[in-house]
């Protein structure tokens, strides 16, 4: 018993409160090691400048480099400047992919005037397909699922004809997503005039 | 072990009866986390937990992860609740020349914790943060790894070679399949 009282005193401390990094999620301190060191680094700048003097200030540096043999520094250096490119490369392709890809919302005829909304292309938007099938399902009270398309792409298919509500859904609730990458197109079957 | 990102698979509320067991293991493998336990796991709170593939079940309150187990090995605490009390783990400290590894996703091996930057329990230099009262941990403790020159821990895992022969022998596999700052268990997002 003697020695858990010696203990207790410093154990009851207050949880530590720690600051995560608005751009990549890891404490600050870890920020170079992301691959998005410069943008880690204007953000804490932005929003917590006491941090940002302590982390990268000039003798920060020079401490965190003088542990390391020259050859671990060269290739520290390497490396985080590999991964920033990298970084950067993937967000610029990212970035030409959503402009450049198009949701295609599709109403098909299923039989005896029944239609089939199938839905294209909502991955390169960083949408959870499985979740928003669901809400879809939920919000027109009717069946809807993810299904494959021949061309190995993944798309959601929802019964009835909600192509309108689903244009309406997409602007009110993913508004980054612009009008003009979005088409509806009626599968031929009877109507002959796709709609835009 | 999380090396990849995923999306969290079913949520669903832990009984009361898992949940009182749940916090008497944790206290079991926690000692030091016993004033800290009311705070974490409130006993009116129900938790939540969280399957996630790899056979993982993940242990939440709300938004908040708490602790996460692979199938039935050791419980481990997610980082974000080492980050709130370290002190109440047992912590070792890997030297910077490891720091780009471990948060990559590497196995741990010994040489980042003998060389001059690492502290282990038991060094002359070990002091009271990873001094764990003088006593060498086992194969099989969880452990929380923090990086020289950092505040704040980096890495959690099961020990696959307890810290004397770590420092006899100096080589070899130190932790495996932890999770680390920034791996997909970290990126989860739990709204």
């Amino acid at each position: 018993m003697a020695d858990t009282a010696t203990q207790a005193p410093t154990d009851v401390r207050p949880p530590k409160h720690v600051v995560y990094c608005g751009v990549c999620t890891l404490p600050p301190e870890y920020c170079e090691y992301g691959g998005t060191t410069k943008k880690c680094s204007d953000w804490l700048a932005a929003t917590h400048p006491s941090l940002h003097r302590q982390l990268y200030s000039a003798d920060a540096a020079a401490a965190s480099l003088s542990t390391l043999s020259v050859d671990a520094q060269k290739r520290a250096e390497k490396d985080a400047q590999k991964k920033a490119a990298k970084a950067e490369a993937n967000e610029v392709r990212e970035a030409e992919k959503r402009a450049s890809s198009k949701i295609i919302i599709k109403r098909v005829e299923r039989n005896k005037r029944k239609y089939v909304t199938e839905i294209a292309g909502l991955e390169a938007f960083g949408l959870d397909l499985k979740k928003v099938a669901k809400e879809f399902g939920k919000k027109f009270a009717t069946g809807s699922s993810v299904t494959k398309t021949a061309s190995g792409g993944e798309e959601i298919t929802v019964q009835g004809d909600v192509s309108d509500e689903v244009v309406d859904w997409l602007g009110e609730h993913h508004e980054e997503i612009p009008e003009d990458n979005i088409e509806q197109v009626e599968d031929k079957k009877k109507k002959s005039a796709p709609t835009v | 072990m999380f090396k990849k990102e995923f999306t969290p698979g079913s949520k669903s509320k832990v009984k009361s009866s898992a949940q009182r067991a749940i916090r008497t293991k944790i206290l079991e493998t926690y000692p030091r986390l016993e004033p800290h336990v009311d705070e974490l796991l409130p006993k009116k709170e129900q938790l939540d937990l969280l399957k996630i593939p790899d056979r993982v079940s993940l242990y939440c309150l709300g938004t908040t992860p708490l602790f996460w187990q692979h199938m039935d090995d050791a419980i481990m605490p997610h980082l974000q609740v080492v980050h709130k009390y370290p002190w109440a783990f047992p912590r070792i400290r890997i030297d910077r020349g490891a720091i780009r590894f471990v948060l990559s996703g590497a196995t741990l091996m010994v040489p980042g914790l003998t060389s001059p930057g690492g502290r282990l329990p038991g060094d002359p230099e070990a002091g009271e943060e990873y001094g764990n009262g003088g006593k060498d941990l086992e194969v099989g403790d969880v452990v929380v790894v923090e990086a020289e020159g950092k505040e704040n821990a980096c890495m959690v895992g099961v020990l696959k070679m307890g810290t004397k022969e770590m420092k006899e022998k100096k080589k070899g596999v130190g932790i495996e399949n932890g999770h680390f700052v920034g791996d997909g268990l970290w990126k989860l997002d739990l709204s």
